[in-house]
This record gives C-alpha cells, structure tokens and sequence, in this order.
C-alpha cells in the first residue's frame, strides 16, 4: 500500500484515481449544491429568519479562518510543485504546514462556536443559526477528513513514496483540499457578510 | 508555476479584504448580494482553474465538473420561484 | 498491479466469498441480497393486500406471529398498515430492483461487456457492497425497535415524517444506501471512461453499458440531493432544528416545540429531486438488458442504435428538470407546473422513441423465443401501458383528479415491476449462463414467465379501475367510503392474484438453486451472442476475466451478416 500504484493505460489517459476523484467532487458539490440552494430559498422565502446583528457574527475571527484556509491551499500546491521538482524537503514542509493551518482552522473554529451558543445563536433556535451550524459543521467535517487524507499523505511522504513521476495521490489529497477551501469561500460570504 | 501559484494567492488575499470591507460599507441589499457573490465567483474560479488545475484539465473532467454545476443551478432557480419567492 | 498480486495467493473462504475484491463475486452478493430483499418486500405486501380484501379480518396462518407494532391479536391496526407501506416501497426500490439492476447486473457485466479485467477500484466496490447491506440491516432493524418502522411512505413527507416514530432509523439506513450508490456510481463512471478494451469506441459500446453509464451518473448527481435532504430531516427530529417545520403547526390541538419558518415543500422539491431520476435509475438498466436479448433473440442488429443511445442521454438530462409533476396538487406555483408539464410531455418523446425502436427491432426477425426473449418481449407492452397510464398524470387537469388515487399506484407498478422487473428476471435467465455455466431450465421457466405475467396483470391492473372510481391510496380500510364499495370485489382478486404470484415465483426460486448445482452445462457463448462477455470462459476467471484482453472490431449487434459463414460476428473477431 505504501508504493506508489503504478499507473496503467487507461483510455482517456487521465489515472482512475484522479478521475475518481474529480467525479466524487462533483457529488460533492450536488451534496452542497443542495444544501445552499435550501439555505437561500428559505432565507429569501421563509416569514421567519432573524439574521443576526452583524457585531454577533465576529467577521473578523472568520475573515482569519478564511486567510488561513486559503493560505493552506497555496501551501499544499506548493507540496506538490515541490515533489514535481523531485523537491522531497519541499514537500514534506509544506504539507506540515498545510495540515498545522487545518488544524489552525479547527481551533479558530471550535473558539467561535461556544462563542455563539453564549449569544444564543444555537442550532434550534431559528433557521439562521440551523443552517449556520448545519453548514459550517458539515465543512468542518469535510476539514477533519481532508487533514486526515493529508496526515496520511505526510506519513508517505516521510517514508519517501513519493517520486518526481510518482507523485499522484499528493495530487489527490491536494484536489480534495482545494475542494474543502473552496467551498468555505462560498460559505464565508454567504453566512457572514450577507 | 510557483510565481502563479503565489499570484493568485495575493488575488484571494486581496479580494477577501476587499469582501469584508465592502461588506461594512452598507450598500443596498442587491448591491451587496451582487458584490459578494462577484467576489466568490471569482474566488472560486482562481482556486479550481489554477489551484486544481481544471484550466489545464481534460474535457472529460471538465464534462463531469460543469454537469454537476449545471444541475445544482437548475436545482436552485426551478425551486427558488416556489419557496424562494413565497413571502 | 491489485490484480496480478491477487492471483498469485490462493484465497481464503472469506477473501474469496465475503470480502471479495473481484467484480463477479460482488455482483453475485448484490444479487443475492437484492433478491432476497424482494421477496421480503413482496411479502410485506401480501399483508396489506389481506387488509385491504378483508378489513379488519385476521390474518390468517401468521397473524399471531406478527410483531406488536404491526397486529395486534392477529389484526393489523392502521400504524401497522403504514409501516408495512412505507417499509415495501423503500425496500422494493432502494433494496430490491436498484441493486438488483445496477448492483447486480452493472458489476457483474459491465466490466466483461467492455473487456475490462475489474472495476477501476475494487476496494470502493467492495465497501459500497457492505454499505448496502449495513443499510438494508439497519432499515429490516427498524420493525423491532421502540416506535416500530417508518410510517410516512417511501416519500417521507414532512413534517409528518419529522413528528412521527421510526423515522430516525429509517434516515439513518438511507443515509447508508446512499453512500452505498455513490461509491458504486464512481467505480461504474471511471470504468466507463477509463478502462474499455482496445478498439471500444463509443459508438461500439453495448447498450447494456451505456444504460448502466447513463445510471451512473444519474445515481452520482440526483442522490447528494437526498443526502442532504435526509441530513436536513435528520437534524429536525433530533436536533428541533425547523428547516421543514413551518411556523405555527399545531399537532394535536398544542403548537409543535420548534422555531418554525420552514418550508414542507422544501422536502418535496429535494426528494423529488432525487427521486424522479430514480425512476429511470429503476428503468435504464432494464431496457440496456432489453436491448441486449432483442438483438440476440432476433437475430438482426438493433433498430435505431444511435437514436436509443442518445435517448438514455436525453433521458439522463431531462429527468433533472420534470421532478415537480409529482407535486402538482402539493400547492406548489402553478406557473411553475406549467414548466414541469411542458418538460414531463418532453421527457416521454425519447422513451416512446426507444420502445419504438425495440418494436422496429421485432420487424422482418425469425424470432427465437427462447425463455429470455419471452421476458424481453413481455417488457414492451406491459412498460408500454405503465408509460402510458402515465401521461395522464402528468396533465395537470387531469392529474388533480388522478393524484393520490390507486390509478398512480397501478402506473407505477406497471413501469416498475411488469417493466424492470420483468427484464431483470429475463437478464437472469439470459446470463445465468455466464455466471454459473450452467443453463436454468427451460420449461420451469415457461411456466414461472406465463403465471408471473398472467398474476401481475391480476394486480395491477385492477388498480387503474379502482383509481378511476376515486380510491385513494394509503388507505387503511377502504370499506369507510362508500364510494370504494362498488370496487371492493377487485381487492379480492387483486390479493388472491397476489398470492398466486408469490406461488408462481417458487418455481423460479427452485430452478435457481437447482440450476446453479444441476443445470445442464453450456458452453462459453450457449446464445450465440456477440458481446464481449461471452468471449471469455464461463464462469469468467478470477479476477481477470478473460485469458487476454479481447480487441474490438466491429459494433456490438453484428447478427447475420451478409458474407458471413455463421449468423453472428462476435465483437472480438475480425
């Protein structure tokens, strides 16, 4: 398991697991798809949805977990141009720091939310903070098993699996993290700023 | 590559900070939805083409992604007029 | 290189029957378990049919066997008859034809009709197995725990659903069997696209395949929509979150413990959503398996090749945006029905277009009617009337008087089980062959078809009559409206012709067994077929099917030729 796969002809010449991946992206964004659609429908739609008084939501801890998320991004792209480069240090430092930011993400996050349920903003108290918890913990979710990919890719990637040519699960987990970074940038705004 | 990557990294950077404070700026409810949603278009954009390389992915991939995409705007605006518009 | 390591071990019993990584053996344990489930399904229904011949009248031979949560003293009570409906139409679809059609056949024979030596991820299509059965334990444990099991229909309509008991196990196996065929839609995608045999284009791929392909992708983008629904419904029972509570619902005369601002109808769009391309989820397999045994039983290509396959990927496209004409009478826009109409009268041009082509296959053929041929026959005019009987519904004048009716439970029973379950029975006859190398028999074949087709009939068709006087559906009792006795003698035929058509299938399920054992041996192509699977042994080798991979040539329907020695050209042959 810890060799990197070789990888076979395949007929559209893209690896089955990068097409794998790509295509349970997409059911990814149907998942969240519907998850934002229910959210906007009802926020517009709904005769009861109190929005928050803007000093309550605290943009300013979000916009840091919004710079530190995307700050992860870059630092996971640069794991993987590093090994393209045959780069080995390269990527193991930056793939540690892009797990540290994950959990930076977490702890800011984990600070906020008790911080909320003192405000009174709690799952059931309207659809407002259902949603707010709904969506943020589903992504926090999706956090904890993009950092898991990524710990798993780190501990690889210690041992010296990855090579120049050998280099795809990195690509992978990276995928996956972009995904999970992007879908906050539509989250941040969305629940924050609007 | 990695003069791009950390070009787009300032492009996020700069269009979070300028989100956030347009946000503080108390426009009228179309403006600011108008603004936001611009900004994340853009966000997103920038992360997939470049940071997932969609831009220079096969059409395969890109079928799959933009089919996905295609059905969850289809989702949204076929129920947005029934319980979007309801009040 | 997951193969290749594979088969240089010996395996041991479990590596090779229950945690099996090979393609076929996870097909046949789809196969197992879906077939298993529907028979259980079916005989939930045989249930409720006595209450509805006979209301309130015991159950005979095992009324006092029944659990407390559904009879009580041998007599179902109303909570019993709706646990019994919402369990048969959940199981029926999300346990029983779907696996089968997709589970079963699609793993079992998409890897061998495109030449491929395994799915792409063996792992993912061993875990989505254990995901389904996990999921189908989970929904047959929801009978015994406190509350019972789901009572709100196979639709779960809020905020019933939300407010009544056994619905959070019936979430929660959802939620699995979800996982389950999204795992199973991205192994049959990569697949797909990705490991076809050399020289298998698509405009060479069986339509087996491209109806499992067109599957996929429906099963890949319309169930995340019921995840999150059911993750939303979730919430609402046990977190009181109100996503579809409104405001001010009063239950019981006291005013429900939630914020409220909700929308009931938010459910209905995510549900139907998901649910109405799960109709053709239900569908396309069993016209790819159709298709095949036309061309094998007439011996003559396919008619209209390109316009079929093109019409699963219209199909596939369309199904996305017709959900709401199940909602026409839910209080929805009415100008938003006018655009579901509109699309509902588009979606069935391609399905007209492709029974049209299977009937222009029939033209100038010497058919052979062999048992498989009888099933893939008896398709076109049963899914014929279930099409039909379906227009109608989608009409909004008439719609308003048929929804809800027992007309919708007919047309839908007609499509779905004289329909897909008629073709997957015949897929079973016409590769169990390939699956075991051994032929079931014949003439308890014939005799399983012609009482299956004759009792079905006995069924379901009186529900149309029934629909048209005004019964409505889910009814406890129909005998409290006066109405519906001038139809009641139609129950009795409809449960005695249910009764018969669980008899009729003992035959099926002895031939089965019998045959895998004691079936007379075939050889590796016993149809004359063209498709790939046929080229390698049967069964097909562990774990790689074919002694080489096979080259492709020519189209996938190559019968009788004109120049050619034989009456079919198989795909692998120059």
């Amino acid at each position: 398991m810890n060799q990197p796969e070789t990888i076979e002809e395949t007929v559209t010449g893209i690896p089955n697991g990068k097409l794998g991946m790509w295509v349970f992206l997409s059911s990814e964004v149907m998942l969240f798809g519907g998850f934002i659609s229910s959210y906007v429908v009802l926020r517009t739609g709904s005769g009861f949805f109190p929005i928050p008084a803007k000093e309550l939501l605290g943009i300013p801890l979000a916009t840091l977990n919004t710079f530190v998320l995307i700050t992860s991004s870059v630092t996971m792209v640069l794991a993987l141009d590093a090994i393209q480069k045959a780069n080995q240090k390269g990527l193991i430092r930056n793939l540690a720091i892009t797990i540290l930011l994950g959990f930076c993400f977490l702890a800011i996050k984990s600070y906020e939310y008790p911080h909320k349920w003192h405000e009174g903003i709690t799952i059931s108290s309207n659809l407002f903070g259902s949603f707010y918890f709904t969506l943020t913990g589903l992504h926090g979710l999706h956090v904890i098993g993009g950092i898991a990919f990524n710990i798993y890719i780190l501990v690889n990637a210690i041992k010296g699996c990855y090579t120049q040519d050998h280099c795809e699960r990195v690509e992978y987990a990276g995928l996956y993290w972009h995904f999970v970074d992007l879908v906050w940038v539509i989250l941040f705004p969305i629940f924050y700023l609007l | 590559m990695k003069k791009t990557y950390l070009t787009v990294f300032g492009t996020l950077a700069v269009l979070t900070l300028l989100t956030v404070g347009v946000s503080y700026l108390h426009l009228n409810r179309a403006g600011a939805i108008t603004v936001a949603l611009l900004v994340a278009g853009i966000k997103v954009s920038l992360i997939a083409a470049f940071f997932m390389h969609l831009k220079f992915e096969k059409k395969v991939i890109h079928g799959i992604f933009y089919t996905a995409l295609f059905f969850v705007l289809i989702l949204l605006f076929l129920i947005f007029p029934d319980i979007g518009l309801s009040q | 290189m997951q193969t290749e390591h594979l088969e240089s071990h010996p395996e041991t019993f479990i590596r090779k029957w229950i945690f099996s990584l090979d393609h076929k053996t996870i097909g046949l344990q789809y196969m197992f378990t879906s077939l298993i489930f529907l028979l259980f399904g079916f005989s939930l229904v045989l249930l409720m049919r006595w209450q509805l011949a006979y209301p309130g009248s015991a159950l005979p031979l095992i009324g006092y066997y029944l659990p407390d949560s559904i009879a009580a003293g041998g007599v179902m009570h109303p909570a019993g008859y709706n646990a019994l409906g919402a369990m048969h139409g959940t199981i029926m679809i999300f346990l029983g034809v779907v696996p089968l059609g997709v589970g079963a056949f699609g793993n079992y024979f998409l890897p061998l009709q495109i030449g491929a030596k395994d799915m792409a991820f063996p792992r993912i299509n061993m875990t989505s197995y254990w995901v389904y059965f996990i999921g189908g334990v989970l929904m047959l444990a929801s009978f015994f725990v406190p509350g019972g099991a789901a009572q709100s229909g196979w639709t779960s309509y809020v905020p019933l659903s939300i407010l009544s008991p056994g619905q959070t196990m019936w979430l929660l196996a959802m939620t699995f069997l979800i996982t389950s065929s999204l795992l199973g839609s991205i192994n049959f995608i990569v697949t797909t696209l990705n490991l076809r045999a050399p020289g298998l284009t698509w405009s060479r791929l069986p339509l087996f395949v491209w109806a499992q392909f067109v599957t996929a992708l429906l099963l890949l983008f319309a169930f995340p929509v019921l995840q999150a629904g059911a993750i939303l419904q979730l919430l609402d029972r046990i977190a009181k979150t109100s996503f579809f509570i409104p405001s001010g619902l009063i239950v019981g005369g006291a005013p429900v413990e939630y914020a409220g601002g909700g929308s009931a109808l938010l459910w209905q769009h995510l549900f139907w959503f998901l649910a109405h391309p799960e109709v053709y989820v239900l569908l396309l397999p069993a016209m790819g398996i159709v298709a095949e045994i036309l061309a094998n039983g007439t011996r003559k290509p396919i008619f209209g090749y390109k316009e079929i396959a093109g019409s699963f990927c219209f199909i596939g496209v369309l199904s996305f945006m017709v959900w709401a004409h199940h909602m026409f009478v839910s209080g929805m826009k009415t100008s938003l029905s006018y655009l579901f109409m509109t699309t509902t009268m588009i979606i069935s041009v391609p399905s007209v277009a492709i029974i049209t082509c299977f009937l222009l296959s029939l033209k100038g053929a010497s058919i052979q009617f062999k048992l498989p041929m009888l099933f893939a026959l008896a398709f076109l005019p049963m899914f014929g009337i279930g099409g039909l009987t379906g227009l109608p519904l989608g009409f909004t004048p008439t719609d308003v008087y048929l929804h809800d009716t027992y007309y919708v439970i007919g047309h839908f029973h007609y499509v779905v089980v004289t329909g897909s379950l008629i073709a997957l029975m015949g897929g079973i006859y016409y590769w169990f062959p390939k699956m075991f190398g051994r032929k079931m028999n014949e003439f308890w074949g014939k005799i399983h078809f012609w009482t299956t087709i004759v009792f079905m009939n006995g069924i379901f068709f009186p529900m149309f009559i029934q629909g048209l006087a005004g019964v409505q559906r889910r009814l406890y009792d129909p005998t409290v409206q006066a109405h519906n006795l001038v139809v009641q003698p139609t129950n009795v035929l409809m449960t005695y012709s249910a009764i018969l058509l669980m008899i009729a299938q003992i035959p099926f399920i002895v031939n089965f067994f019998v045959s895998i054992f004691k079936g007379e041996k075939t050889e590796d192509n016993p149809w004359q077929a063209t498709t790939l699977e046929w080229a390698c042994p049967s069964p097909p080798l562990p774990h790689k099917n074919f002694e080489k991979i096979p080259t492709v040539y020519k189209g996938p329907y190559e019968y009788n030729v004109p120049g050619e020695a034989k009456d079919f050209s198989p795909q692998h042959l120059p």
